[in-house]
């Protein structure tokens, strides 16, 4: 388990403290407004396996990876942004190992990955990982 | 005005989504099961299964029987001249498979298949495939604003070259009866074979396909309050001799050696390996429920039901309904509103509806939108279950907006 980044630790202290759907899903829409998004949207950047569509890319800094993503979708966009708060700034072994769905479930946003749109997530985890390695 | 189903209490599934403060809206994708599916299916599997048409012990010949009465009933069901015109499937998808693997010999390379601009990948891609198989043209025959498949367009594009058309009876998308006695009056005069996807108009109202003027006609058990894995092809005599075998294996063949073997014909000869004899069985109890209750009522449920749903609809601000639906489903976009951050909040309430684009990806390529919000209806469907979504629907938009 590695150590919550800033952003990390203050998305779990938000959403841990939201009760019931509607303040979750008012916090994803919050999250979705800081999700730092893709430059410009390229083909080759969309992650398929997605219900709506989603661009995900990739920088290095050292040995930490920072991802940017992008959706149509104001909810997924909430939900990318809780991801890359988890995702962004961790080594690629530390991202190799990052449970993903305990994370979503330390928020409350376990049903999320479960939905058809989950599958969409775990796909958008897989590019992160496969653009880490490359 | 208040809607209940007095059929609703025969479908236990209610009671659990009860508990789970759940809203079934979901039947155009698969319908609940009436009790009387459930027990017959339960009292097969406890009275000791059998394979079919195979061995000579009682259960064997139980279940022979109790598998050929469903073909009976299924037979009767759709008016057939008989029971031999009925062909057991795993479902639509595998019938609209068979068809376009077993009238393939007949095609040849500039020969057309027409469908229309709505269907479901499951009467596009097979038809799509055989003619990029067979170097055909695959015609795809425009829709009118409503949402039904335009006749004028249709009778210049169905011509001498078509071999095919193969057309949906409901649209699962935008809710409209197609003009399907036209369609087959301007295929049959090019002597082309006329298939009908029965897969969402079979469930309201009865059909005979011959009336309907289709040479063939297959449909899903599953959306028809039996199990899945079950489904039906229908098909004229004529129609059914054109066909060639697709899948082989056991009880299909007539006659087999090491080099050679000879086929039966329909509809064993186009039933390979063991079917699923409980869904079989589910099936006939369904219809037989289905036979029991007066259908005149349920139409009039059903349509009842569905104007309901498109006058709440039409009295939220920035709701679009995709097409003019006729009955049974409706397809929503919100302006201004991404449809899967619809389909998260009413989600999150418990209101089971499809948010997407429905296996009809060109079609809504071809309308201009990424997708939309389906809420459909089946005979259990009452007003509070649309009061419940419209409650949930307004919450949603207030969020979002």
């Amino acid at each position: 388990m590695t150590v919550l980044t800033a952003e990390a630790q203050t998305a779990l202290d938000a959403f841990s403290s939201a009760n019931g759907w509607e303040a979750r899903s008012r916090l994803l829409l919050q999250w979705a407004t800081r999700l730092p998004d893709v430059e410009t949207r390229r083909d080759e950047d969309r992650v398929h396996g997605c219900e709506s569509q989603v661009w995900v890319t990739h920088k290095q800094e050292g040995e930490r990876h920072f991802f940017r993503a992008g959706s149509d979708s104001r909810i997924l966009r909430g939900l990318l942004a809780v991801l890359l708060a988890r995702a962004n700034g961790l080594a690629r072994e530390e991202l190799a190992v990052l449970d993903i769905h305990d994370w979503l479930g330390q928020l409350g946003l376990e049903r999320q990955l479960s939905a058809s749109r989950g599958n969409g997530l775990r796909a958008v985890v897989e590019r992160m990982r496969a653009l880490a390695e490359s | 005005m208040t809607l209940p189903s007095p059929w609703r209490a025969d479908f236990p599934a209610f009671s659990a989504f009860d508990e789970d403060g759940i809203t079934y809206l979901d039947t155009a994708a698969t319908a609940q099961k009436p009790k009387a599916v459930l027990d017959a299916i339960t009292a097969y599997y406890a009275r000791g299964a059998a394979n079919v048409h195979r061995a000579q012990h009682r259960p064997g010949e139980r279940a022979t029987q109790a598998y050929e009465a469903v073909r009976d009933k299924v037979g009767h069901w759709l008016g057939a001249s008989s029971s031999k015109e009925i062909v057991f499937t795993r479902g639509t998808t595998e019938g609209l498979n068979l068809l376009a693997y077993g009238l393939e010999h007949h095609f040849k390379p500039g020969d057309e298949i027409a469908i229309s601009a709505l269907e479901h990948h499951a009467n596009l891609l097979p038809w799509q495939q055989l003619a990029k198989r067979r170097d055909l043209k695959l015609v795809v025959l425009p829709l009118t604003p409503s949402g039904q498949v335009d006749l004028n367009s249709a009778s210049e594009l169905i011509g001498p070259c078509t071999r095919l058309v193969a057309i949906s009876q409901l649209s699962n998308v935008l809710g409209t009866w197609q003009p399907l006695a036209e369609l087959s009056r301007l295929a049959h005069d090019q002597d082309a074979w006329f298939v009908v996807d029965g897969a969402q108009g079979v469930v309201h109202g009865r059909h005979n396909p011959k009336d309907l003027g289709a040479d063939f006609y297959v449909f899903s058990g599953h959306k028809l309050y039996a199990p899945e894995a079950i489904g039906i092809l229908w098909g004229h005599a004529d129609a059914l001799a054109a066909l060639a075998p697709w899948q082989f294996g056991g009880e299909m063949v007539r006659n087999a050696d090491y080099q050679q073997a000879e086929f039966h014909a329909a509809p064993m000869g186009f039933e390979a390996g063991t079917p699923p004899v409980g869904a079989a069985i589910g099936l006939g109890a369904a219809l037989d429920w289905l036979s029991a209750q007066d259908e005149s009522s349920i139409f009039g449920h059903e349509q009842a039901l569905c104007v309901k749903l498109q006058a709440g609809l039409a009295a939220r601000d920035g709701v679009r309904v995709l097409g003019e639906p006729q009955i049974a489903l409706a397809s929503v976009v919100v302006d201004g509103i991404h449809v899967a951050d619809l389909s998260h909040m009413l989600g999150e309430q418990g209101i089971a509806v499809r948010a997407g684009n429905h296996c009809a990806m060109p079609l809504f390529k071809r309308l201009g939108e990424a997708g939309s919000l389906r809420i459909s209806l089946g005979l259990y469907s009452d007003s509070t279950d649309l009061e419940r979504f419209f409650m949930a629907l307004d919450n949603a938009l207030e969020l979002l907006r």
